[in-house]
C-alpha cells in the first residue's frame, strides 16, 4: 500500500514535471479547450451561474484567452480551486493558467516558479464583523475568533497585523469560501477577513448584508492577477497581452457594441493593430491576425466585464477606484500595442 | 563387503543456479529484486530529472525559516515567528494528541457495544446492531462534517452567554459548550501541588499492588481479599489527605467571559471534538465486531465447563471467556488503530491543525515545497503506524497461548 503510494507520488512527479517543460500554445490547441483554474465559487468573479454556466470577472479573463487562441470564448474547461490546491494543479499541469483572486507575491513568482502575467484587480485585505459586535475598527479585534482561507497570503497577513499590534485571536482555518461564509454566519468566528473584494462578493450574497460591516482598515496589497508557470514565456505572453488587450480596449473606446465596425478599420492605428487590420502582431505570438478582436468580443473590454461582473449595478457594487484606467486617476495602463 | 557410502558431492556448476531445484529459487528472487530496485532507480532517477528541468531541487532548508502564520491548537510554545519545523511538530503532537484520545474512546465503546450486541436482551442487541451498521457504513469523513455541522448549528455562540437576558447560561458557573468548542476548568498548581499529584501517582502503583498480592493470595491459600472498596481507597484516600494536609494547593481557574471569547480554563476546539468523537465511534463500530467475533470465538463448552465448577456468570466472563477471546481481538484491533492514526488527517475537513494540516497544508502551501513536505509527512505516517504495531505486538505476544 505505502509502496504503491510512492510509485504514485513519483510517477505523478514525473509526468507533471514532464508537461511543464512542453508548449503550452500546442497543448491547448490540440486539445482544443483551455483548462483554466478559477475559484470553487466566489459570485462575481468565478461561479457557476442558474444554467451551471460559469460566470464573472475571472472567468471573463478565461474566455478572453480562450477566444484569443481557440477563436472560441466558449472553449474553456473551468476547474474549480482552492486556495490550497491552485498552485499543485498549475505547477502539475493539471490547468493551464489560473485566474483566482491570486495575489501576485515575490516568492509565488520566484520560488513558486510561476509568472503573473499583470494585474486584474488591485486589492487589498479587509475585515468582516456582524453590526450587532459594535466593532467599528480592525484594532479592536483582541481576543476575536478569525475565520481564514487557507493557503492564502491572507493568512500571512493576518499574523502580521495582530503580532504588530500586540493583539491575540483564534485562527480558523478554511478551505473554501463557501465554507468560510457558513462559519462565520454560525457565528464559529467573529471576524471574516480575506480580500476587500472577496468580501464584497461574500456579504452581498447574505440574506441580511445589512446586518455586516466591512472594516475601514484595508491591511495589505492585494494585486489580484493571473498567473501561468515559469518557463513557457511564449504562453505567458500571449496570456498577458491578452489581459492588455482588454485594458487597452477599455482606454481605447474598443467595446463589444462597436468592435464590428471598428474592425472595418479606423483612423487610429493602434486601434488598428490590436483589431489586427493593420500590422502583424498576431503572428509575432504565433496567433491569429483576430486574436485581439476575439478577445475582446469574448466578453467586452476590461470595463465591461467589470460592470457587467462586480460593478456599481450589480450587487457586490465595487466602484472602480484603483482599477480605473490611469487616464482617470486608476492604476490600469496597458503598454502600447505595436 | 561394500560399504554404502554417499555419493561423490558434486561440485557447484553454474548452471545449477537454474537446474537445480535447491537453487532456483534463490536466482528468481534475486533476478526479482534487480528488477525491483531497478525500477524505483528509474523512478527516483525520473523525478530528480523532471524536477530539475522544471528549475525544481529537493531542499529541506525550508523547515528552518520562518512560519509566518498562527495555529489555533499549540501543545508546545509556537508563534507565527517561529520555524516550520516547529509547526510541523506541533501539528505531530495535535495528529498524535487525537488519535490517541479515539484510539481510547474507540476501545471503551467497542468493547461495551460488543458485549452488548450478544445480550440475551433482544432490544439492546437490536440496537447495538443498529449502531454498528450505521457507523460502519458510513464513510468516517462524513461522520466528521455531521458532528461538527452540527455543534456549530445547535450550540450557542459566546456572546449568547453575555448580558441581562443571556439565552445560554454556564454549566456550575464552569463549563461552557459553545459553538466554537467547550471551556473548562484548569487546574492550577500552587507551591505543594506537585506533592498531590505524585501521591496520586503512587497511589495507582499502589492499586495494581494490591491486586497483584491479592491474586497471589488467593492462589496460594485460596483466601478471598476484597478489591472493589480498597481500590477505591488507595487511590483515593492518600491523594485527599494530602490536599487538605498542605492546605488546598490545587486550585481551579475558571473560564470567564471576556471581550469575544470565554477566557482562561481549558478551551477544547470544536474542531477536536467533533474529529475525535467521529474517529471515535466510527472505529468503536469495527471494534465491536472485532469483540463479538472473539468471544464467540470461544466455544460454548467453555462457558458450560465453567458453570458447571461453579463459577458466577462475571466471573466466566472475566476469567475464562475473555483471556481466550482477546487473542482473536487483538490482531485486528492494531488495525483498528492504525486507521485511527491515518484517519485522523482528515482533520483539514473541520480545521483541525494535525500535521496534514501544518506540514502538508500551509507549510507545503506558501513554501511550495509539495514533494518534500508530502515525504516528510509519509515518513512520519509509517514511522507512527510501525511504533503502534511494534507495542500492540509486544502486547499480543504477551497475551498469546503459552505453549510450555
Ligand atoms: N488573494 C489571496 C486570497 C485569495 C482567496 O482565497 N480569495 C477567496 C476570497 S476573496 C476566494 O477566492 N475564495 C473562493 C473559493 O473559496 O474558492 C491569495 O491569493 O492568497
Amino acid at each position: 500500500m505505502k509502496k504503491s503510494v510512492i510509485l504514485g507520488a513519483l510517477t505523478v512527479a514525473g509526468l507533471a514535471a514532464g508537461a511543464a517543460g512542453a508548449a503550452t500554445l500546442d497543448d491547448v490547441k490540440a486539445r482544443g479547450k483551455l483548462n483554466c483554474g478559477v475559484t470553487t465559487g466566489l459570485v462575481g468573479f468565478a461561479a457557476p451561474d442558474a444554467n451551471g454556466e460559469w460566470d464573472g470577472f475571472d472567468v471573463g479573463v478565461c474566455r478572453a484567452v480562450a477566444a484569443a487562441v481557440l477563436g472560441d470564448p466558449a472553449a474553456v474547461e473551468f476547474v474549480p480551486t482552492t486556495g490550497k490546491t491552485r498552485f499543485t494543479a498549475l505547477a502539475s499541469g493539471e490547468i493551464d493558467m489560473l485566474a483566482r483572486n491570486t495575489t501576485w507575491t515575490f516568492s509565488r513568482d520566484t520560488d513558486l516558479k510561476f509568472d503573473f502575467v499583470g494585474v486584474n484587480y488591485y486589492d487589498g485585505q479587509g475585515f468582516m464583523v456582524p453590526k450587532a459586535l459594535g466593532v467599528s475598527s480592525a484594532k479592536e479585534l483582541d481576543g476575536a475568533t478569525v475565520c481564514i482561507q487557507t493557503g492564502t497570503t491572507t493568512e500571512l497577513n493576518l499574523a502580521d497585523f495582530f503580532r504588530s499590534n500586540n493583539m491575540e485571536y483564534t485562527p480558523v482555518p478554511i478551505e473554501t469560501n463557501a465554507e468560510a461564509q457558513q462559519q462565520y454566519l454560525a457565528g464559529a468566528c467573529d471576524v471574516y477577513t480575506t480580500d476587500a473584494s472577496g468580501l464584497a462578493a461574500t456579504r452581498a450574497a447574505f440574506e441580511a448584508p445589512g446586518d455586516h460591516v466591512v472594516l475601514p482598515e484595508i491591511v495589505s496589497k492585494e494585486p489580484l492577477g493571473p498567473l501561468v508557470r515559469h518557463g513557457d514565456n511564449d504562453w505567458g505572453d500571449i496570456v498577458r497581452w491578452t489581459l492588455n488587450a482588454l485594458i487597452a480596449a477599455e482606454e481605447l473606446g474598443v467595446t463589444s457594441a462597436n468592435i464590428e465596425e471598428l474592425s472595418a478599420g479606423t483612423e487610429n492605428p493602434e486601434v488598428n493593430r490590436l483589431l489586427g487590420t493593420e500590422g502583424n502582431l498576431g503572428e509575432m505570438i504565433g496567433l491569429d491576425a483576430g486574436w485581439g478582436k476575439a478577445a475582446i468580443a469574448a466578453g467586452g473590454n476590461y470595463g465591461e466585464l467589470f460592470e457587467k461582473n462586480i460593478g456599481e449595478n450589480t450587487p457586490i457594487a465595487l466602484s472602480r477606484g484603483l482599477n480605473a484606467q490611469w487616464t482617470d486617476g486608476g492604476l490600469l495602463y496597458a503598454p502600447p500595442f505595436r | 563387503m561394500t560399504t554404502l557410502s554417499d555419493p561423490p558431492r558434486e561440485s557447484f556448476r553454474l548452471s545449477m543456479l537454474l537446474n537445480d531445484t535447491r537453487y532456483r529459487s534463490y536466482t528468481f528472487q534475486f533476478i526479482a529484486l534487480l528488477c525491483v530496485i531497478a525500477l524505483f532507480s528509474f523512478l527516483g532517477y525520473n523525478l530528480v530529472k523532471n524536477l530539475q528541468a522544471a528549475g525544481l531541487n529537493i531542499s529541506y532548508k525550508f523547515l528552518g525559516e520562518t512560519s509566518n502564520y498562527d495555529i489555533n491548537q499549540t501543545l508546545i510554545d509556537y508563534s507565527s515567528q517561529s520555524t516550520h519545523w516547529r509547526a510541523a511538530v506541533v501539528g505531530v503532537l495535535n495528529t498524535l494528541l487525537v488519535a490517541f484520545l479515539a484510539c481510547v474512546t474507540a476501545t471503551i465503546i467497542g468493547v461495551v457495544a460488543g458485549v452488548l450486541r450478544l445480550s440475551k436482551n433482544w432490544l439492546i442487541s437490536k440496537l447495538m446492531a443498529v449502531y454498528v451498521e450505521a457507523f460502519r457504513n458510513v464513510p468516517v469523513l462524513i461522520w466528521i462534517i455531521i458532528i461538527f455541522t452540527v455543534m456549530t448549528a445547535v450550540l450557542p455562540q459566546p456572546r449568547d452567554f453575555r448580558g441581562e437576558n443571556a439565552t445560554a447560561s454556564m454549566w456550575f458557573d464552569a463549563v461552557a459548550f459553545t459553538n466554537r468548542g467547550v471551556y473548562i476548568p484548569k487546574p492550577v498548581l500552587e507551591s505543594g501541588g506537585m506533592a498531590v499529584v505524585i501521591v496520586f501517582l503512587l497511589s495507582i502503583v499502589g492499586v495494581f499492588a494490591y491486586r497483584r498480592y491479592a491474586t497471589k493470595l488467593l492462589y496460594a491459600t485460596g483466601k478471598m481479599l476484597p478489591t472493589g472498596w480498597p481500590t477505591l481507597a488507595i487511590l483515593f484516600v492518600p491523594a485527599l489527605l494530602t490536599y487538605f494536609v498542605l492546605g488546598k494547593p490545587i486550585s481551579l481557574e475558571m473560564p470567564v467571559l471576556a471581550g469575544f471569547n470565554f477566557k482562561g480554563g481549558i478551551n477544547i476546539l470544536g474542531s477536536l471534538i467533533a474529529l475525535w468523537f467521529a474517529l471515535a465511534i466510527y472505529t468503536g463500530a469495527f471494534i465491536a465486531e472485532n469483540v463479538r467475533a472473539g468471544i464467540q470465538a470461544v466455544s460454548r463448552g467453555q462457558t458450560e465447563a465453567a458453570a458447571s465448577l461453579g463459577l458466577r456468570p462475571g466471573r466466566i466472563m472475566n476469567l475464562v471467556i475473555l483471556p481466550q477471546a482477546l487473542r482473536v481481538i487483538i490482531p485486528p484491533l492494531i488495525s483498528n488503530y492504525l486507521n485511527i492514526t491515518k484517519n485522523s488527517s482528515l482533520a483539514i475537513a473541520v480545521g483541525y491543525m494535525d500535521i496534514t494540516g501544518t506540514l502538508g497544508g500551509i507549510t507545503l502551501n506558501q513554501t511550495g515545497r509539495a514533494i518534500e513536505a508530502i515525504l516528510l509527512l509519509m515518513a512520519f505516517y509509517l514511522a507512527i503506524s510501525l511504533a503502534i504495531s511494534f507495542i500492540m505486538n509486544i502486547y499480543n505476544s504477551k497475551m498469546k497461548l503459552k505453549e510450555r
